[in-house]
Parts: C-alpha cells; structure tokens; sequence
C-alpha cells in the first residue's frame, strides 16, 4: 500500500462520514428549507471526498492516471449543478406554498413577494 | 460591458471543450488529439454563442489568477459548511435560529451572480432562494442579523471580493 492509496482511503472514508452526517440531518431538522441545508452541503462534500478519493486510491494502486482526471471532471460538474438543483428544489418549495418552521425568525422574500404583488395591483 | 465578438466567443468555447476533452481521455496520443480537435470544433461552432457573451476575455490571467487563488478558499469555506451542519445535526438540542434574510450584492455580470448564489448555497448555513435582480433571498440556518447590510455584511462580502475580479 502506498501512501497516494492510504490518502484516497482515508478521503472515501471522510466522504462517507460526511453522507452519514447528511441523512441524518434529513431525519433530525425541522422542516423542508432545514433538510435542504444539510443534505446539500453535506452531500456534495461527502461526494467529492468519495469521487476524488477514488481516483487517488487507484493511482495509488498503481491504475492509470485516467482514473483521476475522470474523477475530477465529475467532481467538477457535480460541484456545478448540485447547488443549482438544491436551489430549484427549495424554490419550488417556497412556490408551493410550504410553511417555514414555526421557530422561524424573519421571512423577508414574503414581505418582497406582498410588495410586488401589490405594485402590480396599482398599475 | 460590451459583448465579445463571434470570433473570440468561439475560440474560448473551443478552448474550455478541449480542455474537457483532454481530462476524459487523459491520453496525449495524436490520433485522440485529432479527434478531439474535430469533435470540440464541431460542438463549439454549433454551441458557442449560447455558451459565453465575453469570448476570450474569460482567460485574462489576473481573472485566472483570482480563479484559482479563489479555489482554496471557497473549498475551506465548504469544510467549514460541513462541520457546522455537522455540529447542528449531533447537538442534543438541535440549535438552529433559522429565517429568510436579503442580501444586496454589486455584481451585475449575470454569470457572476450565479457564481455567487452557488458559493452561498455551499458555504455555511445559507442556501439561495430566490435572486431577484441585485437582490438574494437567503433561507439562513442561525440568523444573527435580520438587517439587509448586515445579512450582506455576513454572507456575500467575503466572496465578492474574488468574483468581482474574476466575472466584472
């Protein structure tokens, strides 16, 4: 064993922590906008210590180097899109009309939404 | 600022598909070059004026500087995230203070403002939901200032200061 594919082992298994940290946000926080936090943020660093580790684990094992420019392409893109699709999500929610958590202390894109709304009453 | 023009728009999309190409098949052998040559040609000329509206001023090296200074930075910034979430989900009393906060922010590059509004939502406690304008709408996990400066003092400042670099 190297020392390239102790550092990959020893990053899949931060990855993984991290997921495990993940869904149990899901199960712990209060409501939807709270779940989206954890299982975004966690997710995503749980998937690029795991994707990226991968890689460096291989190289280490003595595999080509393709295995790790692979990897940091769709750490890459993951890293693009992954906040996109939270934000779309949480959006969505807003739009349907989900209530925040009753501990919630201010809701400024309401008193945004009641104004614009009423500015285009008046016109 | 100015939109580039078609040339320069096209040379960067080919650039940034080449690139991409040579990290998917990490190999240097001419017969992969060519045919990555070819095939980025061809999807940049059909892609290039959705892809990009600054063309090769994207690779002005204090841009590319900043871009890769920006890199660490923004990685530490997303371990903090982690271990706060962390900290949130396995205290017994759960210490979350959550809300709806604005933000104002001085990018106007539109590309830009995606970047920002993807830092926020992987940085601590703070995921965007809606961007309206010059205007983010942040739900925030532990709201300490319900203030619009003071809600753009805490989350935005810190990155505008490189993505006002790399994207104005």
């Amino acid at each position: 064993m190297s020392a390239l594919a102790g550092i990959g082992e020893f990053l899949v298994l931060f990855g993984t922590v991290f997921y495990f940290l993940s869904t149990l946000g899901l199960i712990r926080m209060p409501d939807v906008y709270n779940r989206m936090q954890t299982a975004t943020k966690s997710a995503t660093l749980g998937s690029l210590g795991v994707i990226i580790g991968t890689g460096i684990w291989a190289i280490g094992e003595g595999l080509s180097i393709a295995w790790l420019t692979k990897t940091l392409i769709i750490a890459v893109f993951l890293l693009l899109t992954n906040p996109i699709s939270a934000h779309a999500l949480i959006r969505g929610a807003y739009k349907s009309g989900i209530p925040l958590w009753e501990g919630s202390v201010v809701d400024k894109y309401k008193e945004h939404l009641e104004k614009k709304s009423q500015e285009g009453g008046e016109e | 600022m100015a939109e580039a023009s078609r040339i320069s728009k096209f040379l960067y999309t080919f650039i940034v598909l080449f690139i991409i190409w040579l990290f998917l098949t990490a190999s240097v052998d001419p017969q992969e070059l060519t045919i990555g040559l070819v095939f980025s040609f061809i999807v940049a000329l059909l892609t290039h004026d959705i892809f990009t509206t600054r063309g090769l001023a994207n690779l002005h090296p204090r841009r590319v500087a900043y871009f890769i200074a920006y890199i660490p930075y923004f990685l530490w910034a997303m371990l903090m995230a982690n271990l706060d979430v962390a900290y949130r989900v396995l205290h017994p009393k759960r210490p979350i203070n959550p809300g709806i906060v604005e933000c104002k922010t001085e990018l106007k590059n539109e590309v830009g403002k995606l970047a920002l509004a993807n830092s926020i939502t992987l940085t601590p406690g703070t995921i965007t939901l809606d961007v309206d304008g010059d205007r983010y709408f942040i739900h925030w996990i532990d709201v300490k200032d319900a203030s619009v400066e003071g809600a753009s003092e805490n989350i935005t400042r810190p990155f505008e200061k490189f993505l006002k670099v790399i994207f104005e």
